[in-house]
């Protein structure tokens, strides 16, 4: 194969001999002619007769060079710079193919590359394949959603007796104060389990992951700094390894530094081993997520029966959290539950990137459409010279594959021009995209993405070049040469092919529209639902933490935080403060089981899961929450620490009915030995998982209480500031907060500086994303479209400048002659408006799970969607119909 | 298909027939392309007529192949021509044709007296 090329190759570059062939061919004619004399002609009679027996000399001297092994290059060759020649000569067809194709297969390509890097590409571990993330199914237990996660014994069960896995971790994601270096800083961290980092099987760049001795409680402590990290505040120094890091105010010994690209959890710059103590654990406590490695060989299914048998022996071999029965642990139904890890990763994306990437394919489609009706166009005014060609001689594959290079070299070009549209537009995406769009920094262009683009510009070329070379170059010469003579009006069958494009665009168009038209209309009613607090683009959020090693007593927390709060009040333009554990939408929040004194639960029955929150008086004013019955906190209640609790309104009307009568009302968390605290007050519902999630029932706590848990005196250590003030997120604004902050204590690093609006938009993040996805497709399908309808009637009309002539001077109005354009680019626009509909009415079910407060068929976005098309297709009609009025007939009749 | 440049061949020979016949021709001498189609006529008693059409692209072809090789030469009346021949490899080549001839031209002869 190689060889035969080569050796075509080297005849192709070799030069040519075309002399060399003519004499050879005219020796022959003359041994004939001499042959014929000697049999008795005349000498001119032998010439003639030689030359009828030779028959073409130049077919002859053709079907040599076709001999030759690098005729095949040659003619391409050939072809292609006739091509090139034609194209340079047609700047403007050029151009706007080009810029046409560049835009549909850059948009494709930078989408692929996103599905590819997203769904398509294996994680970034060994055999990554075979990892899974351990998950359980407890339908006895209610309020953790479908998947429970795993507790410290869970752990060491799976460790001591899984014959599925071959390495078992669990970890935790957390963030740390580092101390030390030039200025504190909080970090995101990774705790994790022996096992976590074997089972991902990524080593070390330098030094040495932990090994069992390191995570066993009491070792001495140690970290694993991740490459970012170590890049940015060690310079990649190898020498880190070894040396002492105050973290948490401990000090910790480097003993590694993980390689570039490793990307795990919360994408921490420190791992940290979590050291659980294998004789403190009880059945509870699931708030470890577990990574595992199969077996070579090992199935899902199988790991699944491994983990279920595994699950039996745990329940029956760890005692049961003090205060909670063995039974309530019995009845929750523990069952396996293993997920593929990268399912794990990627989650529920798959369907936005799913239904992008056919809307990107459709407007391709469009693009082609538009194209090839360009190329009908060229194809239609070159019929007659197609025509005089092959009457000459030349072949119809000839012209076929000419006209087929034509559009391989377009499509090619535009795929050349798209990919650099691609690369910018996936640096913008990756800037720009949602931050919870997974594996966010492993899109690119790789090889598989050069390989698609080629294939789909290769592919988008053959598409609409084929359509021109089906219409014309077939062989029918007659009709060809007959029909474009000068000064004939167009039969109706010419346009067909054009028309049938149109419509097709303009179907494709109003499909596109109509998923645009309905991502809008979920980000209204997003828009719409009442988050539970006001105006978030006013609410300053900002965190702190204070160590028991920096401050130790909670209550002198609790007055350090008091100051900071006043302070934070005192600042000019300011109206309300307030501090709490987590704000909404932050997801920091703690839950656990709430029971209430009046209900009576039976044995191994468990209240269902709420969300807690621990806040300081002023946090619902301050968040905008209205007050629905009772009080807010008092700074009383905080410092004498008395026992009450606000609740949210849907919790109170699930428990007790309503507002009014779940005051006074008595609740407390988990544990056997919480005392009661009294409800004293309902606030309005807050969307913390975001406007299209169920508002979660909400449990709040004073932010100092005492014997919450296992603390005497629990202050909120872990805080958010809440400043409602115009001037958020001003640079003059958040100094002066920081000022007031570190009045109070100089040493306190301040972090996670945003406003409630941030959290909000990112709540929002992938409606909006697919939103203005879709918008842009639907855009550059609706000005293709509305090109394509432009193109059409413009060229109706200059193509039947005579016969408007003919019906100007047979005293037909200019009017009349506007409306008959205008309504064959209507007819054809609402042929496919139609067609676009029912598509639609198809198609659109498949984005139910993005939409949000209406149906796929959502009457609104239906009606308006065809009218709009509609009217831009009249305007795009009307505006050259408008030219055929201006036309003077005289000129008309004898133009051409 | 209307009638182009791809002439249909002017005699109905089976294909890689005629190759066998040039190459054989060529076992005996060296000669031009017209002493080959004469040669061809003359002993086949005219059955066998070799279009120029054909016979050029097939020498063309044979020399790409490296069967013959071609060198211009003086012709019997003193006109430049080009003389073909056959290499070492065409040697071999003909050989391996003839054998393959005679066993087709065999195995159809029995079918036909048998049928």
């Amino acid at each position: 194969m190689l060889r035969e090329f080569l050796t075509r190759l080297r005849f192709f570059l070799s030069r040519k001999h075309p002399a060399d062939l003519d004499d050879e061919l005219r020796f022959h004619l003359e041994q004939c002619t001499q042959a014929n004399v000697a049999n008795g002609m005349t000498p001119r009679e032998a010439h003639r007769q030689a030359v009828i027996a030779f028959g073409g000399l130049q077919s002859t001297r053709e079907q040599c060079y076709e001999q030759r092994p690098g005729w095949l290059l040659e003619r391409v060759y050939k072809d292609m710079r006739y091509v090139i020649r034609r194209l340079r000569r047609a700047p403007m067809f050029t151009a706007i193919a080009l810029v046409t194709l560049a835009l549909g297969i850059g948009a494709t390509t930078a989408i692929f590359s996103v599905v590819e890097g997203v769904l398509i590409k294996p994680l970034p571990y060994p055999q990554a394949e075979s990892l899974v993330g351990v998950w359980h199914a407890a339908p006895g237990i209610k309020g953790f959603g479908d998947a429970l996660s795993c507790s410290a014994s869970m752990y060491f069960t799976y460790r001591e007796k899984s014959v599925a896995f071959q390495d078992i971790g669990v970890y935790q994601t957390s963030g740390a104060t580092v101390t030390g270096l030039t200025e504190p800083d909080v970090v995101p961290t990774l705790s994790v389990t022996w096992g976590t980092l074997q089972a991902l099987g990524v080593r070390p760049r330098a030094g040495r992951w932990f090994s069992q001795a390191d995570d066993a409680p009491g070792s001495p402590e140690t970290v694993v700094l991740n490459y970012g990290y170590w890049q940015r505040r060690f310079g990649g120094n190898p020498s880190v390894v070894g040396r002492a890091l105050t973290i948490d105010q401990h000090p910790r010994t480097v003993i590694g530094v993980m390689p570039a690209g490793f990307e795990f959890g919360n994408n921490p710059d420190l791992i940290l081993p979590l050291q659980l103590d294998r004789n403190q654990q009880f059945l509870g406590g699931f708030m470890y997520q577990g990574i595992a490695r199969l077996k070579p060989g090992v199935t899902l299914r199988q790991a699944d029966a491994d983990q279920k048998r595994m699950l039996a022996i745990w329940l029956k071999a760890w005692p049961p959290p003090p205060g909670y029965s063995r039974a309530v642990f019995e009845k929750a139904g523990f069952g396996p539950k293993l997920q593929p890890f990268k399912q794990q990763v990627v989650g529920n994306v798959g369907t936005v990137l799913w239904v992008l990437m056919g809307t990107i394919g459709l407007v391709l489609l469009v693009a082609c459409a538009n194209v090839a009706n360009l190329l009908l166009v060229r194809a239609e005014s070159r019929q007659h010279e197609m025509a005089i060609r092959a009457a000459l001689g030349a072949g119809w594959r000839a012209i076929a594959r000419e006209m087929l290079l034509e559009s391989a070299l377009l499509g090619l070009l535009g795929g050349a021009l798209g990919l650099g549209l691609a690369y910018a537009a996936l640096r913008v995406l990756i800037a720009k995209g949602p931050q919870t769009l997974p594996r966010l920094s492993e899109i690119g262009i790789d090889p598989l993405v050069l390989v698609f683009a080629l294939g789909i510009s290769l592919l988008a070329g053959l598409l609409f070049g084929l359509i021109p070379v089906l219409k014309y170059a077939v062989p029918h010469v007659a009709t060809s040469l007959r029909g474009v003579g000068r000064g004939f009006s167009h039969g109706r069958e010419h346009h067909r092919a054009r028309n049938t494009l149109v419509v097709g665009q303009v179907g494709l168009a109003l499909l596109l529209l109509v998923g645009a038209g309905l991502m809008i209309r979920t980000f209204q009613a997003l828009r719409s639902v009442d988050p539970g607090f006001t105006r978030p683009e006013e609410l300053q959020l900002l965190r702190i933490l204070i160590y028991p090693g920096q401050v130790k007593d909670s209550e002198q927390v609790m007055r350090m935080q008091n100051a900071m709060l006043d302070k934070l009040a005192a600042i000019p333009g300011v109206t309300s403060v307030a501090l709490a554990g987590d704000a909404p939408l932050e997801g920091f929040g703690g839950n656990n089981t709430l029971y209430a004194e009046d209900k009576n639960y039976g044995v191994g029955q468990l209240p269902p899961v709420r969300q807690f929150r621990s806040v300081s008086p002023g946090f619902f004013k301050t968040a905008g929450t209205p007050l629905i019955a009772g009080r807010d906190f008092t700074w009383t209640d905080l410092y004498e620490k008395r026992r009450v609790a606000i609740v949210s309104q849907n919790l109170a009307r699930e428990m007790w009915g309503g507002a009014r009568a779940a005051l006074g009302k008595r609740v407390r968390q988990g544990y056997n030995n919480d005392p009661w605290r009294e409800v004293v007050g309902v606030v309005a519902d807050v969307y913390d998982s975001g406007p299209q999630a169920k508002p979660p029932a909400f449990a709040y706590w004073p932010a100092l209480k005492d014997n919450f848990g296992d603390e005497p005196v629990s202050a909120t250590r872990f805080a958010v500031f809440l400043v409602r003030t115009k001037r958020a997120a001003t640079e003059s604004f958040l100094n002066e907060a920081r000022q007031a902050i570190w009045s109070v204590d100089a040493e306190l690093p301040v972090f996670r500086v945003r406003t409630l609006k941030d959290l909000y938009d990112q709540s929002m993040a992938r409606t909006s994303f697919t939103l203005v996805m879709l918008a842009i497709a639907g855009g550059m399908a609706l000005v293709l479209g509305i090109v394509g309808i432009y193109g059409v009637i413009a060229y109706a009309v200059s193509q039947r400048t005579r016969e408007i002539g003919i019906r100007m001077a047979l005293g037909v109005q200019g009017s009349e002659l506007r409306r008959m354009f205008v309504r064959e680019g209507l007819l054809l626009a609402a042929i496919g408006a139609a067609l676009g509909m029912i598509a639609a009415a198809g198609l659109t079910r498949l984005m139910s799970s993005l939409l949000f407060g209406i149906t796929p068929l959502d009457p609104l976005t239906y009606a308006m969607v065809p009218v709009f098309l509609l009217a831009a297709a009249a305007l795009a009609s009307y505006v050259p119909a408008r030219r055929a009025t201006i036309v003077n007939p005289v000129e008309a009749l004898r133009s051409e | 298909m209307p009638p182009s440049k791809e002439m249909p061949p002017s005699t109905d020979l089976l294909q890689g027939t005629l190759d066998l016949l040039i190459l054989k021709t060529l076992s005996l001498e060296p000669m031009h392309g017209w002493g080959i189609a004469s040669r061809i006529q003359q002993v086949s008693k005219d059955a066998l007529q070799i279009g120029q059409g054909s016979l050029y692209p097939a020498l063309h072809r044979l020399q790409y192949r490296g069967w013959i090789q071609a060198e211009w030469a003086n012709s019997e009346n003193n006109r430049r021509a080009k003389f073909y021949s056959l290499t070492r490899v065409g040697k071999k080549q003909l050989e391996a044709e003839l054998s393959n001839w005679d066993r087709l031209t065999t195995a159809i002869s029995l079918v036909l007296k048998q049928v």
